[in-house]
């Protein structure tokens, strides 16, 4: 896997929304690569900047109020922040596409879900109706849709959340795009439907290969499916390393709060329980973000230093960086 | 007040929910079909010891939530009973049921939708004292500036309205609300699931807090597993209106018996497991069905990989087969072994 080249590249995006209270920089310094195959989870809190992130990707900012200040987004080597309009509207769907937390809303409730995927693939690949349609029985075979020849005709609401989720990935993978963002995909669902979504995905993973950029809130989910993992806070990347290095031996101490402080179901509880870690405060506001970390005012360690300059990541072992003083020393890095 | 009415045992139930039915029937949709009978609570029974949290799992369309709000009397009660210290709820009506509802409060989950926008955070909190006339309207203000203080809020954010507030602050808002009339029973409605990570923390430590300066009962109502037994010292797990399962909650998840119970814990996506690289669990097939038409015999039986004829046929009892411990399924047997013991065992 080492050898892989990025399919995919931001670097140093940095996204601006004009609001009543001032410019709120929403994101800020934004860098991450994503390999063919692989995962790539991106956990935070809301308006962390995870969702504007996949949207930037996207382009699908809304300019205004939104601007996308400085970077990047290379999707095999095409700068996509450069790209025409028209453009855009062949990646999306075709190369990039994207799966969002509510089916319902984001299904088109007066269209049948056949003609929703095969809309799809006609504008993309050029398939006639009947083609499309096929291809749309297809694809709901592929989500494990059951009687596809008959479901393909029937309307959003005829479908259960979870069955409703199945359809929306249809779609997306319907042009075997080679980048799929999930936006927070089984947060609206039950536990053992979440479960069904996710051994999905990893299998449609396998077969084509499509890379994946999961976002949630949820250290579970994220442990479940991502290699790779980019921890957020207001805005910005925190810390980043793979998988069982972030679970297992987290450095900053955003990340160490956020794994503490979910109540963990254990295979054997413990009898007796002491009181949770919690996080002190609130995510401070954007528009006033000082010039030092923004997540020193909640945080334990911090000190003078923490306060006035905002630390640059610091690699802290091989391939793990951590964005605070607590590992590096200014002027270094 | 109380009717001095038998409590049973020794042990100090404040709650106990016998055989209660909550059916909504459904308007029909022609003239030639009957309207159908959403079965949401089938004939469920608990208790709740004073002092304790009693939790309720289940996914939605469970009948957990109306399982709670029946206990409040909120939603019509077709048939059971429910008796709070003592007293049976089901059939008081008008200023008896109303002074009884002091005693029982709610929290809800979403703290967005549940306070009203045009009232300022004080009032909030003291509405319920004036609605149930607790003390002298002088001593409301008092109570309300302690209760602020008590739940972890400045005296003086009472004036602010509640989009001048985190979400946090407004689950602590519903929080110190549901205890302005002294309640002792507080039902809460998934109360930290609209809430961030970081910041459910902050409030199930405020609740068991809380639990343990005023005594208060707690019915708990959530989904999220992890929660569930981080607060909860009792469980019953809801299938389709129906309790399939039910115990302390070391016994619950160390020997989870009901095939539904296995596999929804196995179904939690866990950073522990993957780090130990163990994967002996179950995937179950399609959506829960539809309570209009709960299948005969056992109501897991369409999802459950080990069903059996007998499962399909006839509807098993819950019955205690550990002290304490209580499913509802024909194929454990009286030695405790589950269906999934076999493949439990191989993680």
């Amino acid at each position: 896997m080492e050898a892989a080249a990025p399919l995919l590249e931001v670097e140093g995006l940095e996204v601006e929304f004009r609001t009543r209270q001032g410019v709120a920089r929403v994101l800020d310094g934004i860098e991450l690569s994503l390999e063919p195959g692989r995962t790539l989870g991106i956990v935070g809190e809301s308006g962390c900047g995870k969702s504007i992130t996949a949207l930037s990707i996207m382009r699908l900012v809304p300019v205004p109020p939104g601007r996308i200040g400085a970077g990047a987004v290379r999707l095999k080597g095409e700068d996509l922040l450069q790209a025409s309009e028209k453009r855009m509207r062949e990646v999306r769907g075709k190369d990039i596409s994207m799966i969002f937390q509510e089916p319902m809303t984001s299904l088109n409730p007066v269209y049948s879900i056949g003609d929703q995927i095969a809309e799809t693939v006609r504008l993309h690949e050029g398939l006639s109706r009947r083609d499309s349609l096929d291809r749309a029985i297809e694809m709901l075979k592929a989500v494990h849709i059951p009687a596809a020849e008959r479901r393909v005709r029937e309307f959003p609401h005829q479908m259960s959340g979870g069955m409703r989720q199945r359809v929306m990935i249809a779609m997306a993978l319907a042009c075997q795009p080679s980048v799929l963002i999930a936006d927070e995909p089984t947060t609206a669902l039950d536990v053992t439907v979440q479960a069904q979504v996710f051994d999905l995905l990893k299998e449609l993973q396998e077969k084509t290969g499509t890379a994946i950029i999961l976002i949630s809130h949820d250290m579970g989910a994220i442990a479940e499916m991502a290699d790779r993992v980019m921890v957020m806070y207001a805005g910005r990347i925190v810390e980043e390393a793979a998988t069982d290095e972030i679970l297992e031996s987290p450095r900053h101490p955003y990340t160490r709060g956020l794994i503490a402080c979910v109540p963990h179901m254990e295979e054997e509880p413990p009898p007796e329980r002491g009181a949770l870690t919690e996080i002190p405060g609130v995510v401070p506001a954007l528009t006033d973000l000082g010039s030092g970390c923004s997540f020193a005012p909640r945080c334990d360690h911090a000190t003078d230093l923490c306060r006035s300059r905002a630390p640059q990541p610091f690699a802290v072992d091989a391939d793990h960086r951590a964005a605070c003083w607590l590992y590096g020393e200014a002027g270094t890095a | 007040m109380t009717g001095g009415e038998i409590h049973d045992g020794g042990a100090d139930y404040l709650l106990d929910v016998r055989d209660l039915k909550v059916h909504f029937r459904l308007p029909r949709r022609n003239i030639l079909t009957p309207g159908g009978t959403v079965h949401a609570v089938d004939g469920i029974s608990y208790r709740v010891r004073r002092g304790s949290t009693f939790g309720i799992v289940g996914e939605s369309g469970s009948g957990k939530t109306t399982a709670a709000l029946a206990a409040m009397r909120l939603v019509p009660v077709t048939g059971g009973s429910i008796r709070l210290d003592g007293v049976e709820m089901t059939t008081l009506g008008g200023d008896a049921l109303r002074e009884m509802r002091r005693k029982i409060q709610i929290v809800f989950q979403d703290p967005y939708s549940s306070l009203n926008p045009r009232m300022r955070a004080g009032a909030i909190v003291r509405e319920p004292m004036d609605l149930m006339e607790v003390g002298d309207p002088a001593e409301r203000d008092l109570r309300v500036a302690e209760l602020f203080d008590r739940v972890g809020l400045r005296p003086e954010q009472a004036a602010l309205f509640p989009h001048q507030f985190s979400g946090g602050q407004r689950q602590r808002i519903g929080v110190a609300r549901a205890l302005a009339t002294q309640p002792e029973l507080i039902v809460c409605d998934e109360p930290v699931s609209a809430l961030d990570v970081a910041i459910q923390a902050q409030i199930l430590n405020l609740l068991r807090e809380l639990q343990e300066g005023f005594g208060l009962t707690y019915l708990f109502i959530s989904h999220d597993l992890g929660v569930v037994q981080y607060i909860c010292d009792d469980i019953a797990v809801m299938y389709l209106g129906e309790i399939v399962e039910q115990s302390d909650r070391v016994s619950l998840f160390t020997l989870p018996l009901h095939p539904y119970t296995w596999a929804l814990i196995s179904a939690v996506p866990s950073a522990r497991r993957r780090t130990s690289g163990q994967d002996g669990r179950v995937r179950l097939e399609g959506d829960p069905p539809n309570p209009i038409d709960p299948p005969p015999g056992c109501r897991f039986a369409p999802r459950c990989p080990f069903a059996v004829d007998r499962c399909r046929s006839e509807k098993p009892a819950l019955r205690e087969v550990r002290e304490g411990h209580l499913v509802s399924c024909h194929l454990v047997g009286d030695d405790c072994v589950p269906p999934h013991a076999a493949m439990a065992g191989a993680s």
